[in-house]
């Protein structure tokens, strides 16, 4: 999966597929572009005209209602037709294959694709197939990568804690089956965060995750201790095939984010969780509604986020 | 050899006593970034306005965004008061073709419906593209249509320059 597909011989960003080799540069340009948003978002009328006569196609070949939401309300906001397919319950039931899909949709003049698919590789694999002038965004591939998601826990980092190069920031839990881990992971290092820690059960954790440079734990006192960032990752019970964890109880007792555990952190820690929070298992609700938690402040972010990344592709025509 | 350009704080007075009989006490004076807010900072100050100074970036209503793209852009549109019902005085430093303009009241528009919006300028050097004509003219300055007509501010110190545009 060459990472390089993303950006055009002039370093500009064509598609969005991962966070993986996307240079600082083009990451602090998402985010001060997402600032001007988050103003917009603030107005009486939160909606620009940047991408009218745009047609984008959010193509949902797994389900999720909140982040093909969050992207609808992005698109809209620049003023872009939006079409929602949930493409799991239809064409590719009746044998039409991915790219069959993506070619008819072409077809049908669309500008840009926001692509989520449950194998990891798929947007890739669209990227490399649309016309020129056709942009890609990731949506989440597999376990592989959720880009939108890890630029707007960025923002969301560097809107609380302005620099990036003093942080200590852990990301506890279900890290083996989180492509939004993997995202941030990448992202954190370019930023150039000098401790990235992953907390959790070696059964949760992928092997040679160090490679990554991170810092592992296993014992969540001492993984929180001192940390300026907690991302907690939601216990993706649907993604495990065997039994990883005793059980959710068994979890949450030994991982999940209690008052008592976030004490281990810097008073001044902010909490971030992708959702949908599992409350009780990966983060008690105390914690997931208290004061060190910007949960919401997450999903705010993030519409600006993914119109700063829809509007600078489009831009890139 | 054009006739030399002038002195942007003789414009600054012309644009004083032009505003200082034409502006009530509840008028927003609204700069238009970059030369555009220097600009209205001295008149609000000149003025005596009472209402906080706003600013506006026009980036997001450019008509030429399909051309150029999005560019890291750090300011943002500030209007520290209410826009609804107000009267508003938008400032900008140079008048060309008109696009400036009609982006900025696009983007007014998004904040509220102000009761009526005039134009200042403090350089007015023709070549409209669009039905916009300003209110309160420092200047009307000659340019050879290969050039443009520029506002620059070195420590405070504003100056107008030719500048030929690239080909």
């Amino acid at each position: 999966m060459s990472p390089n597909l993303q950006i055009d011989s002039q370093g500009r960003l064509v598609h969005l597929l991962t966070t993986e080799g996307l240079p600082r540069e083009l990451i602090n340009h998402i985010l001060d572009t997402a600032a001007q948003f988050v103003s917009v978002n603030e107005r009486e009328v939160k909606k620009v005209p940047l991408l009218r006569g745009k047609s984008i196609f959010n193509v949902f070949f797994e389900n999720s209602t909140r982040t093909r939401t969050t992207f609808e309300i992005a698109a809209k906001r620049l003023s872009a037709d939006v079409i929602n397919l949930n493409i799991g319950s239809s064409s590719t039931a009746k044998g039409e294959t991915l790219l069959d899909t993506v070619w008819n949709l072409q077809a049908m003049d669309a500008d840009m694709f926001v692509v989520r698919h449950a194998e990891a590789g798929a947007p890739h694999l669209i990227a490399r197939h649309v016309k020129p002038g056709v942009h890609v965004v990731n949506a989440g591939d597999g376990r592989h990568a959720h880009p939108t998601q890890g630029l707007l826990d960025m923002y969301t980092i560097r809107h609380y804690k302005k620099d990036f190069d003093r942080l200590t920031v852990a990301i506890v839990g279900d890290v083996l089956h989180s492509r939004v881990a993997r995202s941030q992971i990448h992202a954190l290092k370019t930023l150039g965060v000098p401790e990235v820690r992953v907390v959790g059960p070696k059964t949760l954790l992928p092997k040679d995750i160090e490679r990554l440079g991170v810092r592992v734990f296993h014992d969540v006192a001492q993984g929180l201790r001192d940390c300026d960032v907690v991302i907690t990752l939601r216990l993706q019970n649907e993604r495990m095939s065997g039994p990883l964890i005793p059980s959710a109880g068994e979890f949450n007792k030994t991982y999940g984010l209690t008052p008592e555990k976030l004490a281990l952190a810097r008073p001044d820690a902010i909490v971030m969780h992708p959702g949908p929070i599992n409350r009780g298992v990966e983060i008690d609700s105390g914690v997931a509604d208290g004061t060190h938690s910007v949960i919401m402040p997450q999903v705010t972010f993030g519409i600006a986020v993914r119109m700063a990344v829809m509007a600078i592709l489009a831009g890139n025509d | 050899m054009a006739a030399p350009l002038p002195e942007p704080e003789r414009l600054l007075e012309a644009l004083v006593t032009q505003m200082q009989p034409a502006t009530g006490p509840d008028a927003g004076l609204v700069g238009i970034y970059t030369g555009g807010a220097w600009v209205a900072e001295r008149l609000h100050r000149a003025l005596g306005v009472k209402v906080p100074l706003g600013l506006l970036a026009v980036t997001l209503h450019r008509d030429d965004f399909g051309r150029i793209g999005l560019h890291r852009e750090a300011r943002r549109s500030h209007l520290p008061f209410e826009v609804e019902g107000r009267d508003i005085v938008l400032v900008d430093d140079v008048l060309h073709t008109g696009r400036t303009i009609r982006a900025a009241i696009n983007e007014l528009w998004d904040f509220g419906r102000p009761r009526s919006v005039r134009l200042a300028v403090l350089a007015d050097r023709g070549g409209r593209q669009l039905p916009i004509a300003p209110d309160f003219t420092g200047a009307f300055v000659e340019m050879d249509p290969g050039e443009e007509l520029v506002l620059t501010n070195e420590g405070g110190r504003l100056r107008l320059a030719a500048v030929r545009r690239p080909a």
